[in-house]
């Protein structure tokens, strides 16, 4: 490596069959311009300390595994480059408002239980038999959900949401907007099965639209948007079935 | 383990959250430069009492007023219940809070009711 | 036959921070929020400040002019420019979340969230033009 410079790093250390108190731990990694945290964290662990433990895979920005907290911000360690924060030293954590299960890995199962609670898959009218074709989209059709449809599970936005950290029963920024991109895909017919648990008080009414989850997503799916669309629909049918009961069931 | 989700009924409160927020954002700014900043500090003429007489006299301005007071403390009603959740962590006092605003929200639009329909 | 074996669930200690009460100290982003959230005090206060103008206006000539008196002292002229703030940091912050709760399609092209905050905003200047132009009288 050719004129490196070093980058100072903070990192959260916690073993679960220790004393139960997280502590700090402090490396010098020596970088090129080119790096990433998680690259200055993989040259911990390779050379310096064998048992720092995290999560990482794709390394480019899609699979959603090596978001952690830098400074306080949720980020992906992936996207996050060492010449930004250097020399340091620079804090990194654990994801916030997630149990942490050791060192930099966190217990993400409440999220993956509320993702199934929103029902992200097509619920179509009625099971297609083959025999009647394909479903036909328009692009328009496809730019009606597309945003929604980016999201990688990275968690970065429930990290971000202090609701979520104050409410741990809130259905959080991700698997509401993921509700959504099924509820306006022109192919799912479940926007009804959908609202019982989007529209309840621990789904979108927790949502006080402090608008970090959407700050911090490093695809771009708008969760805040998603949510804020949701509340003006869930509003619409609301007083909808209040002042025209006898009106029928609509999208 | 948890009881079954229900769509709620919040959007009860959300709407007139949403419409105290469009008529206090439209109508709230100018009168605070006017009566609050410009006649007080003499930039332009108090209105005379017989205008704001006359101005008042007409239902359609009492009931407009009306509607933008009343909206304007359902939308405070409202933000400040879940902004007593989020910065001070008192959800656990829902109950109280909820009698709190929306109650005083409804006791201010009454006010106002009696105090248009008696001018 | 083997000893019975003695099998403990395996319980991981996971570690959890609690959310301190002002978590939104630490964070600009989140202390505007909390900034934005507090206007509407200023709204409701405002609205209260209506009702008493128009008991005033009722009541006759002297109340009026009293009522208009009390917004002339130093501590009125104060609270008005922290309620002003507070009212254009809830109007401008309430138009520009606008675009993301009204998305509409026109055919093929969805309406520019720069358009719906624009009209939001012409509607805002019309709006305080009408009511200027009749209090204050042609």
């Amino acid at each position: 490596m050719m004129n490196a410079d070093t980058i100072k790093l903070e990192v959260f250390r916690y073993h679960p069959d220790g004393d139960g108190q997280p502590s700090f731990d402090t490396y010098d990694v020596p970088f090129s311009p080119d790096w990433v945290i998680l690259d200055a964290l993989n040259y911990v662990k390779d050379h310096i300390d064998g048992t720092l433990t995290f999560r990482w895979s794709c390394r480019m920005g899609v699979c959603g595994s090596c978001g952690m907290m830098v400074d306080g911000t949720p980020v992906l360690t992936c996207a996050a480059f060492c010449r930004k924060y250097a020399p340091g030293p620079v804090r990194i954590e654990p994801l916030a408002n997630f149990p942490v299960i050791r060192d930099l890995v966190i217990d993400m199962d409440d999220f993956v239980e509320k993702l199934g609670r929103v029902k992200p898959w097509i619920i179509p009218e009625h099971e297609k038999p083959l025999s009647e074709g394909e479903y036909l989209q328009s692009p328009e059709q496809l730019a009606d959900f597309k945003q929604y449809s980016m999201c990688i599970n990275c968690l970065l936005c429930y990290s971000a949401c202090p609701v979520y950290g104050i409410e741990p029963g809130f259905i959080g920024p991700a698997a509401l907007a993921l509700g959504q991109r099924y509820n306006l895909d022109s192919r799912d017919a479940g926007v009804d099965v959908r609202r019982d648990v989007l529209a309840a008080d621990d789904g979108i009414w927790e949502c006080t639209l402090v608008g970090e989850c959407s700050e911090v997503c490093p695809k771009g799916v708008d969760p805040a948007g998603a949510i804020q669309r949701l509340k003006v629909s869930s509003t619409n049918h609301w007083w909808k079935s209040v002042l025209m009961p006898w009106a029928g069931k609509e999208k | 383990m948890s009881k079954p989700s229900k769509a709620s009924n919040e959007p009860f409160w959300w709407a007139l959250f949403g419409a105290g927020g469009v008529v206090s954002a439209m109508f709230l700014p100018v009168l605070v430069v006017l009566f609050g900043l410009a006649i007080p500090l003499g930039w332009v003429e108090a209105p005379d009492y017989q205008s704001m007489h006359a101005l008042l006299s007409s239902p359609v301005t009492r009931f407009l007023l009306f509607g933008i007071i009343s909206l304007c403390l359902f939308h405070w009603a409202h933000r400040f219940r879940f902004t007593l959740y989020d910065g001070l962590q008192l959800k656990h006092l829902e109950s109280l809070i909820v009698v709190m605003t929306y109650g005083s929200a409804i006791v201010g639009a009454i006010i106002a009711g009696i105090t248009m329909w008696t001018f | 036959m083997p000893a019975r074996l003695k099998y403990t669930a395996h319980r991981p200690r996971r570690y959890v921070k609690g959310m301190p009460i002002f978590w939104w100290v630490r964070k600009w982003n989140y202390s505007r929020f909390i900034l934005r959230e507090l206007s509407s005090v200023a709204v409701a206060a405002y609205a209260v400040v209506l009702i008493l103008l128009v008991r005033a206006v009722a009541a006759g000539p002297a109340e009026y002019h009293e009522f208009m008196e009390v917004f002339q002292s130093p501590g009125s002229i104060g609270l008005n420019i922290v309620a002003l703030a507070f009212v254009l940091f809830h109007a401008v912050t309430w138009f520009n979340l606008a675009p993301k709760a009204m998305v509409i399609r026109v055919g093929k092209t969805v309406v520019p969230p720069l358009v719906i905050a624009g009209m939001n905003y012409a509607a805002w200047f019309s709006v305080s033009a009408v009511i200027a132009w009749i209090l204050m009288g042609p």
